[in-house]
């Protein structure tokens, strides 16, 4: 078995300390030792943006970063999102939109919608494509999706 | 998947290389290839894990004598957002934009692309266009000592580089191209997000009286590492751009790759990819 080590960081605001294995990605940490289960295992290889989180204000692949990796560091997951006004203007506009159908990929989806926010907070449509291109929907709901993220973009324009 | 026995974090790069002279040791950045690599067998990891993420001096693109230096653990969502390799480099610019993912862009570093020795990896054909070297430090008996490699040499074969193993990679460096310098870049793929390329090609050059002087053209996923099509460079610089020394660019860029069969493309297709691409390319710069 690898070394394990201690590690301590900042988990949807909270300092966090815990022991991980070397080898252990971040996804496995998440879900497995410390129980949030809100972020999705999909393919494990950075293809289907399902177990997106924010490091240090940015997305990342938590399936594709070592856990010890997030020592120091300011982690945030779906479930600290839905805690913050945009996750719940995010959540909200999902469902009223039809956005999700089996929901899998959904927490992905809204953690990267938070970054193509950030990064545009009037996004276009080919802006918010583009940003999360990444994000993979089996159930085919991708338009629904685009719609949902359109409408925290420009709420006013959608409120019709 | 081989044990890790030791994880290790320097934050000096000092600290790193007296880590990688005193035995095997993996090299941990961003981790976008490492993990993926290892969970699936293809990379076993030396007793020693070293996360060099903590050493910010290797972080950063800015301008050197010779032009510009980007430090390794430069994220390639951080040069898709610099303002000096927009301006002065968009081929790279343009290279990391078609990048994987956002996600990905995030996390994954220049110095990963470029160690990890893809012969489809996405910096190494604008690099190798831009003329680029890299730096590698090692631990010296008095102090860090560098040298510097061009890193058409640095590229050895698929995923094997020169680096030693008491070496680290720490930065690359690169001329910043003339004035009337024109280049383009060209991925191919299945669709635009996170695919791996089929080939990628990148062309620069300095236009000037119809001449495309110091020619340059580079391909992925066409041979065993991402190369420089010198022949086909040759031929461009000898007299006017038009469609006849076009043709025979592309006649002597054929006669230079190497491509196989895989689950991107068949020899077949890549070549008729380089043939048309090259081409399509090269007229695009001509009209302009």
């Amino acid at each position: 078995m690898s070394a394990m080590l201690e590690i301590e960081f900042r988990l949807n605001g909270v300092v966090q300390r815990t022991a991980v294995a070397a080898d252990m990605s971040a996804l496995e940490m998440l879900r497995d030792v410390l129980g949030l289960t809100g972020t999705k295992y999909g393919c494990g290889e950075g293809e289907c943006g399902a177990c997106t989180i924010t490091v240090d204000g940015r997305t990342v692949n938590s399936c594709l970063m070592f856990a010890v990796d997030c020592n120091g560091r300011e982690v945030q997951t779906i479930e600290g999102l839905s805690a913050t006004p945009l996750g719940e203007r995010l959540n909200h506009s999902l469902v009223a939109h039809g956005a999700v159908q089996c929901g899998f990929c959904t927490p992905g989806f809204m953690m990267q919608a938070q970054q193509v926010l950030a990064e545009h907070p009037h996004a276009s449509r080919e802006e918010i494509q583009r940003g999360l291109e990444g994000n993979l929907c089996r159930c085919t709901g991708y338009r629904k999706i685009i719609d949902a993220v359109e409408a925290v973009a420009h709420p006013t324009a959608s409120a019709e | 998947m081989t044990e890790i026995r030791d994880y290790v974090a320097p934050r000096s790069l000092a600290d790193a290389l007296r880590v990688l002279a005193s035995g095997p040791a993996t090299v941990l950045a961003g981790g976008t290839d490492l993990m993926p690599q290892s969970r699936a067998g293809r990379v076993r990891f030396a007793p020693t894990l070293l996360n060099v993420q903590g050493i910010d001096e290797l972080r950063g693109v800015a301008r050197d004598p010779g032009g510009v230096q980007i430090g390794a653990l430069t994220t390639i969502t951080s040069l898709l957002e610099d303002p000096l390799i927009r301006d002065r480099a968009p081929v790279l610019r343009t290279a990391c934009d078609h990048f994987a993912s956002s996600q990905i862009r995030n996390a994954a570093t220049l110095g990963g692309n470029i160690c990890n020795a893809s012969p489809a990896g996405d910096t190494l054909v604008p690099l190798l266009v831009l003329g680029a070297s890299v730096v590698l430090a090692s631990a010296g008996p008095e102090g860090i000592v560098k040298r510097r490699l061009p890193l058409a040499e640095f590229l050895v074969g698929p995923g094997r580089t020169a680096r030693r193993t008491d070496e680290l990679l720490v930065a690359v460096q690169a001329p910043l191209p003339p004035a009337g310098w024109v280049d383009r870049y060209l991925k191919f793929g299945a669709r635009p997000a996170l695919d791996i390329s089929a080939i990628a090609l990148a062309v620069g050059g300095t236009l000037r009286e119809g001449r495309l002087e110091d020619a340059r053209i580079a391909f992925g996923a066409v041979a065993p590492t991402a190369i420089r099509a010198s022949e086909a460079e040759r031929v461009l610089s000898e007299g006017p751009l038009d469609r006849a020394r076009i043709d025979r660019a592309v006649e002597a860029a054929d006669a230079t790759i190497r491509p196989i069969s895989d689950v991107r493309a068949s020899d077949w297709y890549r070549r008729e990819l380089v043939h048309n691409l090259l081409r399509r390319v090269l007229n695009d710069v001509c009209d302009a």
